[in-house]
């Protein structure tokens, strides 16, 4: 008898493709995914029930399907479709107490494994270089997405101390990016030319969306409670990132990428909410010691791979320095050996340069 | 050419100056009388004219030798504003056809170029290359060259804190190491103190108005004792724009005893200034009285990772910028901790920002050992008080034995 799985959020991308990568696992049983809207695309094997997790409904589908582990993946980043920020809220908070009291109540439940997002440390100057996941932002957040996820893992944490006997994994991810992924940094890094906080260059960390489903089967077919920091190895800055990508950058004062951010976001372009701006003025590094000594998990895709599978699939519309410089090195003849560090540049004392303008032909 | 013809200076019987439409009679005259010769077209002598004659305006445009030669059309649009004058249309109609009387000198159009053969460009290029990069100059050029793709491919790595230390190495030390070595002509002492692999935290004193000591002793390290020296800045440094990036690119990270400790396990040589404000603030009137050395979270972070304490004192950063007043009322507005007036800045605008020329002495002490205390010492605000004290009192008293040996600021 395998596990009987119920996954929330499916009819976004990502939740429906994790519910369809749980359900080709033989470990488990039955996938059933729950959303408000049927999901757009191809579920596979899993089977869908239209329940919305803000209503009681929920319970009664936990209870009549045997539901045994919980996947909860429907704490939202962005409006998007669902309406506005008061949808959203709703949707994130409502939805998970709903959904965590529901729990609560079905004795059958015995796995929860909620997808949370590392941008509930914040952004700000006073930020160490790496979050551990026993540190606090430094700045609670105020509104936005960032406090919804602060309240859902309150809620997530609240509902652990009262089922003790129920094994909850807290997965905070860090930005998923890859070639299919709609997300508030992915689209910003999809407009054609990429507006940047001038002289800030945040340190950026990423989770290819493989690793994303990868993650969420590994927790849920391994027993292993707490909270886990879930990134890709290394960082990148973001100028290198948009030079990998081969995008042009327009650098802009904050205030003016805020409000350059809110007309795009009426243009449904682009998001930039504050905390998202405040991410692309100081980056966020997480470290992920504890996902790979005691979750026993390691992506397989670094921060930097996960960078370069998203941008082949992204139209290039910079790089026009690049061509240059390949240019000219075709003009000069092939070096034997390259060295992979360039040498020192000698002190200046030992610099023994030529008279200038010494011989003159 | 043609043959020469002598000129008289005159208005040649036509009145005066040039009113705007009509050329001055002497530029008329300078353009010559009419001939009756035949002249050669002028593509024949194109080549081997000096290129003085030269509109400058199209000195710009590219070397093309198929343009080069021809003949000036009278329909071009350079050569049709010069047309206005009814005998230089005359001219340069009837120099294509060849049976004009007047050579035409001032309307030809040539490229400044067209006169110089490649080889020769190819020559002056080579020259100018190996002036600049030296006898393999082929060599350093696509080795620069691939540098500089690198860069803006971004094919490049930093670690977790957003070091870059290939730009580091390249630009910052570089620009770093004229200042240190011409400028302040820093003297280091005791660079045997630092260890050659493993952490180890390099404690000093701090002076000078602006963190220009952190910078030198950042390039001192790195040119004496070949590691980079990790610096821990305040949040001021990672709150402004522009300093921000360059600090993360260069190394440095945010003094939190979290990021402290990160950095000491991974070993590296992390460098501390445990004054801050005060010490970097202080007016000249106090210089070399070291301030309160922070709470000694410098001690508690080595004392947990167990790394060595490496005092530094640094004698001359003081006198770069005499701090002789503050603005307090301005700084509490800019949110900064004070805004410094010394007695070139702000009488002398950008020019008091230049650092007065002071001689440097860099001391590095011996190394205070941390590992031989149990475990959660630490812990113990008492013994994390002591090695604190221990730490300034090292440095204060070789300060005082720097500043007897000091001859005179600037010497």
């Amino acid at each position: 008898m395998g596990k009987v799985v119920l996954v929330t959020g499916v009819s976004r991308d990502l939740g429906r493709r994790s519910a369809r990568s749980l359900a080709s696992d033989p470990a488990v049983s039955r996938v059933i995914g729950v959303d408000a809207v049927p999901p757009r695309g191809d579920i596979g094997e899993v089977s869908f029930v239209r329940a919305d997790i803000r209503t009681p409904v929920i319970a009664k589908v936990i209870a009549k399907e045997d539901v045994d582990t919980v996947v909860h993946m429907s704490v939202i980043a962005t409006p998007g479709s669902a309406g506005g920020r008061g949808t959203m809220k709703e949707l994130n908070v409502i939805g998970t107490m709903q959904l965590l009291a529901a729990c609560q109540r079905a004795p059958s439940v015995r796995d929860v494994v909620v997808k949370s997002t590392t941008t509930v440390y914040g952004a700000s100057s006073r930020d160490p270089a790496m979050f551990t996941e026993d540190m606090e932002p430094r700045r609670a957040p105020r509104a936005g997405y960032a406090k919804d996820v602060a309240e859902v893992e309150g809620y997530v944490r609240g509902f652990a101390r009262r089922r003790g006997d129920v094994r909850v994994t807290l997965l905070r991810c860090a930005n998923v990016v890859g070639p299919h992924v709609q997300s508030p940094l992915t689209s910003y890094l999809r407009l054609p030319v990429v507006p940047t906080v001038a002289g800030y260059d945040p340190r950026l960390q990423l989770l290819h969306e493989d690793d994303l489903f990868a993650v969420l089967h590994h927790a849920v077919t391994h027993e292993v409670a707490g909270t886990f920091n879930v990134a890709g190895d290394g960082v990148v800055m973001l100028s290198q990132a948009l030079r990998r990508l081969r995008r042009p950058t327009l650098a802009l004062p904050g205030f003016a990428v805020g409000s350059l951010g809110s007309a795009l976001r009426s243009a449904r372009v682009a998001d930039f909410s504050p905390e998202q701006v405040s991410f692309l003025t100081y980056g966020r590094g997480v470290d992920t010691t504890r996902m790979r000594t005691e979750l026993g998990f390691h992506p397989v895709r670094s921060t930097a791979e996960a960078l370069t599978d998203f941008g082949a699939t992204l139209p290039r519309t910079g790089g026009r320095a690049e061509r240059l410089l390949d240019g000219l090195a075709a003009a000069f003849p092939e070096q034997g050996e390259t060295p992979d560090r360039p040498e020192p540049l000698r002190p200046v004392d030992d610099d023994e340069r030529r008279v200038p303008g010494g011989r003159h032909g | 050419m043609g043959d020469a013809e002598i000129i008289p200076i005159g208005t040649r019987g036509r009145p005066g100056r040039g009113t705007g439409t009509q050329p001055s009679s002497a530029a008329r005259g300078l353009a010559g009388p009419p001939r009756r010769r035949s002249t050669p077209p002028p593509g024949e002598d194109a080549p081997t004219d000096s290129p003085d004659v030269a509109d400058p305006s199209e000195s710009d445009n590219p070397p093309s030798p198929e343009e080069a030669p021809q003949p000036p059309a009278s329909d071009r649009p350079a050569a049709s504003d010069r047309s206005q004058d009814p005998a230089q249309a005359q001219q340069t109609r009837s120099g294509q056809d060849g049976a004009d009387p007047r050579p035409p000198t001032t309307t030809e159009e040539r490229h400044p170029s067209a006169g110089i053969p490649v080889g020769d460009w190819l020559s002056a290029f080579q020259h100018a290359a190996r002036e600049l990069f030296g006898e393999e100059w082929e060599g350093q050029l696509a080795r620069f060259l691939a540098f500089l793709r690198r860069r803006v491919t971004g094919d490049y790595v930093v670690d977790e804190y957003g070091f870059d230390a290939e730009v580091t190495q390249r630009f910052f030390m570089a620009a770093l190491r004229p200042i240190a070595q011409k400028w302040f002509r820093i003297e280091v002492r005791g660079i045997e103190n630092i260890p050659a692999d493993g952490g180890a935290l390099v404690v000093s004193n701090h002076s000078g108005t602006v963190p220009v000591d952190g910078l030198m002793t950042m390039v001192s390290i790195h040119d004496h004792a070949e590691r980079f020296l990790r610096p821990l800045g305040a949040d001021l440094v990672f709150r402004l724009p522009v300093v921000n990036a360059l600090a993360r690119k260069g190394g440095a990270t945010l003094a939190c005893q979290e990021d402290a400790e990160r950095m000491l396990r991974g070993g590296e040589l992390v460098g501390v200034w445990p004054e801050g404000f005060k010490g970097i603030g202080k007016p000249y009137a106090e210089r070399y009285k070291l301030q309160r050395f922070g709470r000694g979270g410098f001690v508690s972070a080595a004392l947990r990772t167990g790394v060595p304490i490496v005092p530094l004192s640094v004698v001359g950063a003081e006198e770069i910028y005499p701090l002789v007043g503050n603005v307090p009322s301005l700084a509490r507005l800019l949110g900064v901790p004070y805004i410094p007036i010394t007695p070139l800045f702000p009488l002398l605008g950008p020019l008091g920002l230049v650092p007065l020329p002071s001689k440097w002495l860099l001391e590095f002490g011996e190394p205070i050992r941390t590992d031989e205390f149990e475990d959660g010492a630490a812990d113990d605000p008492m013994l994390v008080f002591n090695v604190t004290d221990q730490v300034r009192e090292t440095i204060q008293q070789t300060l005082y034995t720097l500043l007897r040996q000091r001859e005179s600021v600037f010497r």
